[in-house]
């Protein structure tokens, strides 16, 4: 192989590589962070972006310069080398600048952040209890709590019947939350530590035992968001998800009125009724 | 560099000390740097393809959704000894190995300065990896934790538990030993005229690496300790029912962990700085400033553990120091990159092997240093933290990172040690298929991670199948093509055509004037440097 064919092919990798992430990352495919549910979601979806387009600009431009370099600084095109070896007004430009890239990025970021901590004056708070391999939902001051559990058939999971729409990603019971309200999540764990997490609320929290963490939600509109335990956290580490499912107001009253009558209602995992 | 010096080699007969014991008891008693070299490099070979077997386990399953070939429990197994095995019996000890067939040949010193140490810190190796991987055996299984050992699941493992914990004390002493001898050796056996700003790169990357591990390994064991008296002892360090804290082994892990990430690319910087000029035909672009860089990376990896655990719940303070420190360190990393390419600029270039490997390093490492300041921005994070986007990361610096800086320097080197030229058609076809593999295998997982797909999970919805068949095809495409690369180490050992002293044209330092191969003992009077 020729050193210029080389060249060319490693170029030609190189860019398809970029070009292929940049133009799939607006496609209507599974390959992107999606924007979410709500308004938290919406701006991490933002600064994904804002960093990824950053970087593809830089990307573009270090190996630009690098290609540029491989295809006309080569030996067989006769060239003499150059001896050069520093220069402080360039590193000190290439240090600089970076830095200023960098705080550009570090302003959104950091309120983005102050924002999320902010879980105070929620409508609703929900009590999440990590398992192996199951989850508790348990809302407080509504009397209201259950386990959820994956309803995908094992005879799915082991290749005996075909596989459906949502396998993996469902649930007998799931977390039923009202739109438009401010709702508190808490997570802990009975047992290890496993991690609550719904990519459309953009909520990543890890559930450890003895401990409880806080995060927050508001969902904008009604529907079903999927979402799967993040921490390894033993053998069905993969089988525990998670679906919450938001609705109006007037609804998600119905369904506690329900759950309340409900024998599935168990307030705390030992099947009392009070905390 | 200006390292011109005339080779000083001892011609005399030094009788039996000369050569090396005879036989087999040559490798076990040998207390000499190119075999103990030999040795190490050899060893992590052995364990990259140990350690692939288990990667081609977790693709090959993962190949479609529903479970195949494996159980969950037995590909926890395989996740958590893929990693043990590549981090501590692939990586770590195949930079020690560079580092012993290199540092005396580029300082002009006539060994390690401790050699019957650097014996044992290779002897240690074979039976704690002996002990980790006999656990597959053991009364449920071997290790299923994660290599990140997290308590509690960790305290579940069956009867691997204790055997997992001493494996992992034997490599930490194995590493300390061979740190204390990197940096012995470094600051006490130079050449005159060799000062620190004079030595080639990758001695003072691995002078930094070497006080890195000496600061972090202990650390690890403590960790370990613990996590061993919670077990059998009664102890509650991470037990809340008994007062103590699941968070703070991460803590402690982690503090050890990402000084250890650097342990693994810091040589790495130092081979592609060697490498590049060669084949650039020009000298190092700003020597100093990548000294500085690499000083600088090592301290900041100390401050900045808690971005691998931005979801266990830190208090706002601590987020945005360890996002803004994380953030800090893409600095002196862009600095690397840019000396590189301006090494690059003006010079005279050809590409034989192991400049084709520096270069994919160069830009596939970039690509992991982007996806890791993504990862750094703490609120997106959120997102990111434990799914396919963080295996796409660590595995875009770790393999065409780590792993491409090290066949570059099997190829740059073997020459020199061999004395035969390897097959550069062979050489150049491994890379390619190394490089189109590599990329196949790791790329699409960006994608998977921010479709959403959690790491560490032996079964998957179905949106996520179509890139993960790419990914396994991937796999096994750029699993195979390394037994080229073992193919063609092995004729090269074996003969081929005979290699000059300089090797390459562009090639300087001191470990170029010594013939090739070396003789047994070099430089037993040290050569003077200019």
């Amino acid at each position: 192989m020729t050193t210029s064919r080389i060249a060319q092919a490693g170029g030609i990798a190189a860019g398809g590589a970029l070009l292929a992430w940049s133009a799939v990352a607006h496609a209507d495919f599974a390959l992107n962070m999606t924007p979410g549910a709500t308004s938290v979601s919406r701006e991490i979806y933002s600064l994904h972006m804002l960093i990824f387009w950053i970087c593809v600009v830089i990307g573009v431009a270090v190996f630009g310069v690098m290609f540029w370099s491989i295809y006309h600084h080569r030996k067989s095109r006769g060239v003499a080398p150059a001896h050069f070896h520093e220069s402080t007004l360039i590193e000190i430009v290439w240090t600089v600048v970076p830095m200023l890239i960098l705080i550009a990025m570090a302003v959104p970021a950091t309120k983005v952040l102050i924002r999320m901590a902010d879980a105070r004056d929620a409508e609703l708070t929900i009590k999440v209890t990590g398992y192996q391999w199951r989850w508790h939902y348990q809302y407080l001051n509504e009397d209201v709590g259950f386990f959820s559990t994956l309803s995908t058939s094992p005879a799915q999971i082991h290749n005996d019947a075909s596989k459906g729409e949502h396998y993996l990603l469902e649930v007998d019971q799931r977390m039923v939350v009202p739109v438009g309200k401010k709702i508190r999540v808490l997570t802990t764990a009975s047992d290890v530590i496993h991690s609550w997490w719904v990519p459309a609320l953009a909520i990543k929290k890890d559930a450890i035992p003895g401990f409880i963490n806080e995060s927050w939600t508001l969902i904008d509109k009604p529907g079903v968001y999927r979402g799967q335990c993040a921490e390894l956290c033993g053998k069905d580490h993969g089988f525990m998800p998670i679906v919450v499912e938001a609705m109006p107001e007037a609804e998600f009253r119905q369904w506690v009125a329900k759950m309340k009558a409900s024998n599935l209602n168990t307030l705390t995992a030992s099947g009392g009724k009070t905390l | 560099m200006n390292t011109a010096a005339a080779p000083t080699l001892d011609d005399h007969d030094h009788g039996h000390h000369a050569g090396p014991s005879p036989g087999l008891m040559r490798w076990l008693v040998t207390t000499n740097h190119k075999d103990i070299g030999t040795l190490y490099l050899l060893f992590s070979l052995t364990m990259f393809f140990i350690g692939g077997a288990f990667a081609l386990v977790i693709r090959a399953e993962l190949f479609q959704p529903g479970l195949q070939i494996v159980n969950p429990h037995f590909f926890n197994q395989m996740t958590t000894l893929h990693a043990l095995v590549m981090v501590f019996g692939a990586v770590m000890p195949a930079f020690v190995g560079l580092a012993n067939w290199l540092l005396p040949m580029m300082i002009g010193a006539p060994d390690m300065a401790l050699p019957r140490m650097n014996n044992w810190s290779f002897w240690i190796m074979p039976f704690a990896f002996t002990l980790l991987l006999s656990t597959l055996f053991t009364s449920g299984g071997g290790p299923a934790g994660g290599w990140t050992l997290y308590p509690p699941l960790v305290l579940q493992t069956g009867d691997a538990f204790p055997f997992v914990i001493l494996a992992v004390h034997m490599l930490g002493v194995s590493s300390i030993m061979g740190a204390i001898n990197v940096i012995a050796t470094i600051l006490n056996l130079r050449a005159p005229g060799m000062t620190l700003m004079k030595m080639p790169l990758f001695v003072w990357t691995w002078l930094i690496t070497a006080f890195l591990l000496i600061a972090v390994m202990p650390v690890l064991a403590g960790a370990v300790t613990m996590l061993l008296t919670d077990k059998y002892f009664g102890t509650s360090f991470f037990n809340a029912g008994g007062g103590g804290d699941p968070v703070l082994f991460q803590h402690v892990f982690w503090f050890f962990g990402h000084p250890e990430v650097y342990i693994m690319i810091l040589p790495a910087f130092g081979v592609i700085s060697q490498i590049i000029p060669t084949f650039a035909r020009k000298p190092l672009f700003g020597y100093a400033s990548m000294v500085y860089a690499t000083s600088s990376i090592a301290f900041l990896s100390f401050i900045v553990w808690a971005h691998h655990m931005f979801t266990v719940g830190m208090p706002l303070a601590g987020q945005l120091f360890f996002m803004y420190a994380t953030m800090l360190i893409a600095v002196p990393t862009g600095v690397k990159v840019f000396n590189w390419v301006s090494t690059m600029w003006r010079g005279a270039m050809t590409f034989e092997t192991p400049m084709l490997f520096a270069i994919a390093f160069v830009i596939l490492f970039t690509i992991g240093g982007f996806s890791g300041l993504m990862l750094a921005i703490a609120p997106a994070d959120f997102q990111y933290q434990d799914t396919y986007f963080v295996v796409a990361h660590f595995h875009y610096v770790l393999v065409p990172g780590s792993v491409f800086s090290l066949m570059a320097a099997a190829y740059y080197w073997l020459p020199k040690w061999t004395g035969h030229m390897y097959n550069e058609q062979m050489g150049k076809i491994h890379f390619w298929l190394s490089v189109v593999g590599v990329n196949i295998l790791f790329f699409p997982q960006h994608f998977l991670g921010l479709a959403g797909m959690p790491r560490r999970i032996p079964d998957y919805a179905l949106q996520f199948t179509e890139f993960n068949m790419i990914s396994t095809v991937g796999a096994f495409l750029f699993g195979f093509s390394q037994l080229l690369f073992l193919y063609n180490v092995i004729q090269t050992i074996r003969g081929g055509v005979k290699a000059t002293d300089q090797v390459w044209e562009g090639a300087h330092g001191l470990e170029w004037t010594l013939p090739s191969p070396p003789p047994y003992h070099t430089f037993t009077t040290a050569p003077v440097v200019k």
